[in-house]
C-alpha cells in the first residue's frame, strides 16, 4: 500500500524569501516590487504596530470595546492586502481590521467597530469588504458565494478572506474552499496560523501536518508560507491573485506566524498555555525587525523615518479616538429602521415605543 | 388561465422572475439537469441555462453562504434547501448572517435572497424532512417567513419574496405540492407580503391557520355549517410579520378563535397570534383562545404520523369547546 499523505505532506515546505536576519534567501520568487513600495510596506507594519499598542491602551482605559490584538501578525495581514486592488473584495476575520483600515476604513470607524457601533461596519460605497465576522468559518462560505459572483460578472477581481488555524477544524472552511474549488472562483483563503485558537495549540486542531495541505483534498493550490516574512506573504498572495484572476480557481495560503498578545483583551491570559520560550523564540522572526534590516541595508530605511511614522501614528489615533467618541451614540431606533427595507407592521409599532423612551 | 397544481405554480414563478430579472440566480442540490426532487426547478436549467440555474455541491451552509456572498454582488440568490429539515445545517447562514446583514453593515448590504423548501407532514418521508420548522424562523428579526396554501398565492407570493429587497423564508407544504390544481394566470402578478386573507366568511368562530392546516380549517367549517355553525377562516400566507389587523377585524366579529398550526405546541406562531388577540381584543372575546397543534414531541415520522398531525376533527372539537364555553 502506497503510503500517500506522506507523499502529499512533502510538497507543502515553507516559502520564504527574507530570513531572520533580513537576508534575501530565495532570490528566484523575489516580488516585482519598487523601493517605494518597499517603504510603503514598512510604514504601514510599523504604523500598525503602534495602532495595536494604542489600541491595548484605550481598551485598558475602557475607551474601547472589543479588541484582538494585532502585534506579530503585521506580515500576515499587511503582506496579503498589499498585493490587492481597489476593486478586490474583503471577508475578514474579527482579528484582521489593519487589512480594513488598509484598504479604506476610516480609523474612526476601526474603533467604533471597536466600541460595538453599527457604523464600524458600515464599509465606505468604495470599500468592497464586509465587516469583521464573528462566527469562525461563516465568512470562508460567503468568500465562495463573492467570487463566484465576480466570475459571474466577469470581473477581474478577487475575493479574500481570512481566518486562524483553528478556523480550519469548522465545516465551513471545508465547504467554503470546496464550493470555490468546484466552481473555480476567483477566491484566496488565507489561514493565519498563529499556533493558538485562543488557548488550543494547532496540534490539537488537526493530525494534518500542515494547513496548506488541505487545499489538496478540495483539488484547489495551498501553499504554506512563512507568516513573519512580509516579502513571501506578498508574493505568494500575489500569485494567488494572478491565478484567480486567470481564472485558475482558488489558492489556500496558510501563513505561518504568532500574536505577541492575548486572544483578545477581554480577559485571556497566554501564559496559562504558552511559554516565555516560546514567545521569545517568535519575537526573533519578528516580521518589523527582520523587514527593517533588509531595507536599511538597502538603504532604504533609517530610525529618523520610522520616528516619522510612529508620531504620524500617533496623530491619526488621537485625532480618530476623539472622532470615534464624538459620533452620535447607538440607538434602539437605529436597530429597528434597519433591520427591513420597510418596517413590517410589528416594527412600527415598536418604533414609536422606542422613539418615545429615547426622547424621555 | 391555467390549472395549475402548487409546484407548477411555484416553478412558473421562478421562470417568470427569470425571465424579469437578469440578477435572479435559482441553484441548489439537484436543480439543474435533475430539476429538483420534487421537479419545481423542472425544465428552468435547459431554458436559463448553467449560469443561471445550477447544482450546487451536497452542503447546506455552503448553499447559504453562497447566496449571501452572490447578493453582494448585486444577484438576486434563490436557493434550495432540498428539505426544510435540513436548515439546521445552514441556520448561521440564515440567522446569523443574511437575516442581520441590512443591519450590521448600516445599509451598506442588503440580502434579496429567497430560500425555498419543502417541508410539512402526511407524506411518510424519513425523519427530518417532514418538520415545521416556521417557528424557529418566525423568530429572527430580518427575515420574512412566507408559507402559501394554494397555487394561486404560491406564484404571487414567490415573485413577492423573489423582488424583495430582504431575505424571505418560502416554504412550500409538501402535501399541498400536487393535491389540487386551480386557475393561475399564466401572467405575472403578485401577492403581498405580510397580508392574511379570509378564505371563507362566517360570524360564529374565527380560525387562523396557515399552510396544509388552511385545508383542514376549511373542511372542517364544511362539517360545521351542517350543524348551523359559520367559521370565518384566515389563511396567514405570511407568518412573519403577522398580519394582526384581518385577524382582529374578524375576531371582532365572530368573538371566539381558534389558532390552528401543524408545529408542535410549545413557542410557535401559534401562541404568538393568540397572544396578540388576547392583548388587542379582549373585550371581544366570548371565550378563551385555543390552539390545534401537534404534541410537543419532534415530528412523528412512520407509524404515529397521523394521529400526530393535527387534523379537521381535532378543529371541530376545539371549536365546540369555544362555542360552549
Amino acid at each position: 500500500m502506497k503510503h500517500v499523505l506522506e507523499s502529499v505532506e512533502s510538497l507543502f515546505e515553507t516559502f520564504q524569501i527574507l530570513n531572520e536576519d533580513g537576508e534575501i534567501v530565495n532570490k528566484d520568487d523575489m516580488p516585482d516590487i519598487s523601493d517605494d513600495e518597499l517603504k510603503e510596506l514598512m510604514r504601514r507594519m510599523v504604523y500598525t504596530r503602534i495602532l495595536d499598542q494604542r489600541s491595548i491602551a484605550l481598551n485598558r482605559q475602557g475607551r474601547l470595546g472589543f479588541y484582538a490584538p494585532t502585534a506579530g501578525q503585521e506580515a500576515s495581514q499587511l503582506g496579503s492586502q498589499f498585493a490587492l486592488e481597489k476593486d478586490d473584495f474583503l471577508l475578514p476575520g474579527y482579528r484582521d481590521v489593519p487589512q480594513l483600515i488598509w484598504q479604506g476604513l476610516p480609523l474612526y470607524q476601526a474603533f467604533l467597530f471597536s466600541k460595538g457601533h453599527f457604523h464600524g461596519n458600515q464599509m465606505p460605497e468604495d470599500l468592497q469588504a464586509l465587516s469583521p465576522q464573528i462566527i469562525i468559518g461563516a465568512q470562508y462560505v460567503q468568500t465562495a458565494g463573492v467570487a463566484l459572483g465576480m466570475k459571474k460578472r466577469g470581473a477581474k477581481t478577487v475575493a479574500v478572506t481570512y481566518t486562524g488555524d483553528g478556523g480550519t477544524s469548522q465545516g465551513d472552511f471545508y465547504e467554503g474552499i470546496n464550493f470555490a474549488g468546484a466552481y473555480k472562483a476567483p477566491a484566496i483563503f488565507v489561514v493565519q496560523n498563529n499556533g493558538f485558537a485562543i488557548s488550543v495549540p494547532r496540534e490539537l486542531q488537526t493530525s494534518a501536518k500542515t494547513l496548506a495541505q488541505k487545499a489538496v483534498a478540495a483539488g484547489i493550490e495551498g501553499i504554506q508560507v512563512d507568516g513573519m516574512d512580509v516579502l513571501a506573504v506578498y508574493a505568494a498572495t500575489k500569485q494567488a491573485r494572478e491565478r484567480a484572476v486567470a481564472g485558475e480557481g482558488p489558492t489556500l495560503l496558510e501563513l505561518l506566524t504568532y500574536r505577541y498578545g492575548p486572544h483578545t483583551m477581554s480577559g485571556d491570559d497566554p501564559t496559562r498555555y504558552r511559554s516565555e520560550e516560546m514567545d521569545n523564540e517568535w519575537e526573533k522572526k519578528d516580521p518589523l525587525v527582520r523587514f527593517r534590516k533588509f531595507l536599511e541595508n538597502k538603504g532604504l530605511w533609517s530610525e529618523e523615518e520610522e520616528n516619522k511614522v510612529i508620531e504620524e501614528a500617533k496623530e491619526d489615533i488621537k485625532q480618530a479616538i476623539k472622532d470615534a467618541e464624538k459620533y452620535p451614540k447607538q440607538k434602539v431606533t437605529d436597530l429597528i429602521g434597519n433591520m427591513y427595507e420597510e418596517l413590517p407592521s410589528n416594527l412600527k409599532e415598536q418604533m414609536e415605543e422606542y422613539k418615545e423612551k429615547e426622547s424621555k | 388561465m391555467a390549472q395549475m397544481t402548487m409546484i407548477q405554480a411555484i416553478t412558473d414563478a421562478m421562470r417568470t422572475e427569470l425571465k424579469n430579472d437578469e440578477n435572479v440566480l435559482v441553484f441548489g442540490e439537484d436543480v439543474g439537469k435533475n430539476g429538483g426532487v420534487f421537479r419545481a426547478t423542472e425544465g428552468l436549467q435547459a431554458e436559463f441555462g448553467e449560469d443561471r440555474v445550477f447544482d450546487t455541491p451536497l452542503a447546506e451552509s455552503g448553499i447559504g453562504g453562497l447566496a449571501i456572498g452572490l447578493a453582494t454582488q448585486g444577484f438576486r440568490p434563490v436557493p434550495e434547501i432540498q428539505f426544510f429539515g435540513f436548515v439546521y445545517e445552514v441556520m448561521d447562514s440564515i440567522s446569523g448572517q443574511m437575516a442581520r446583514m441590512r443591519y450590521r453593515s448600516g445599509g451598506r448590504w442588503h440580502m434579496p435572497i429567497t430560500v425555498r423548501a419543502p417541508f410539512g407532514g402526511g407524506v411518510h418521508t424519513p425523519e427530518l424532512h417532514a418538520d415545521s420548522l416556521e417557528g424557529l424562523m418566525a423568530q429572527q428579526p430580518g427575515l420574512k417567513v412566507v408559507i402559501p396554501s394554494t397555487p394561486y398565492e404560491a406564484k404571487g407570493l414567490l415573485i413577492s419574496a423573489i423582488r424583495d429587497n430582504d431575505p424571505v423564508i418560502f416554504l412550500e407544504h409538501m402535501k399541498l405540492y400536487r393535491s389540487f390544481r386551480e386557475e393561475v394566470p399564466e401572467e405575472e402578478y403578485t401577492v403581498e407580503i405580510g397580508k392574511a386573507d379570509v378564505k371563507r366568511e362566517g360570524k360564529d368562530v374565527t380560525l387562523v391557520a396557515y399552510g396544509a392546516m388552511v385545508h383542514s380549517c376549511l373542511k372542517a367549517a364544511d362539517e360545521l355549517e351542517k350543524d348551523g355553525i359559520s367559521a370565518e377562516v384566515i389563511d396567514l400566507r405570511t407568518v412573519s410579520p403577522i398580519d394582526i389587523e384581518t385577524i382582529l377585524e374578524s375576531v371582532k366579529k365572530t368573538n371566539r378563535a381558534v389558532v390552528v398550526q401543524e408545529a408542535q405546541k410549545q413557542a410557535g406562531v401559534a401562541a404568538n397570534v393568540v397572544t396578540e388577540i388576547q392583548q388587542r381584543a379582549i373585550l371581544h372575546l366570548e371565550a378563551p383562545v385555543l390552539r390545534v397543534t401537534a404534541p410537543d414531541t419532534v415530528y412523528a415520522f412512520s407509524d404515529a404520523e397521523e394521529v400526530w398531525l393535527p387534523n379537521h376533527k381535532d378543529i371541530i372539537e376545539k371549536v365546540n369547546t369555544v362555542l360552549n364555553f
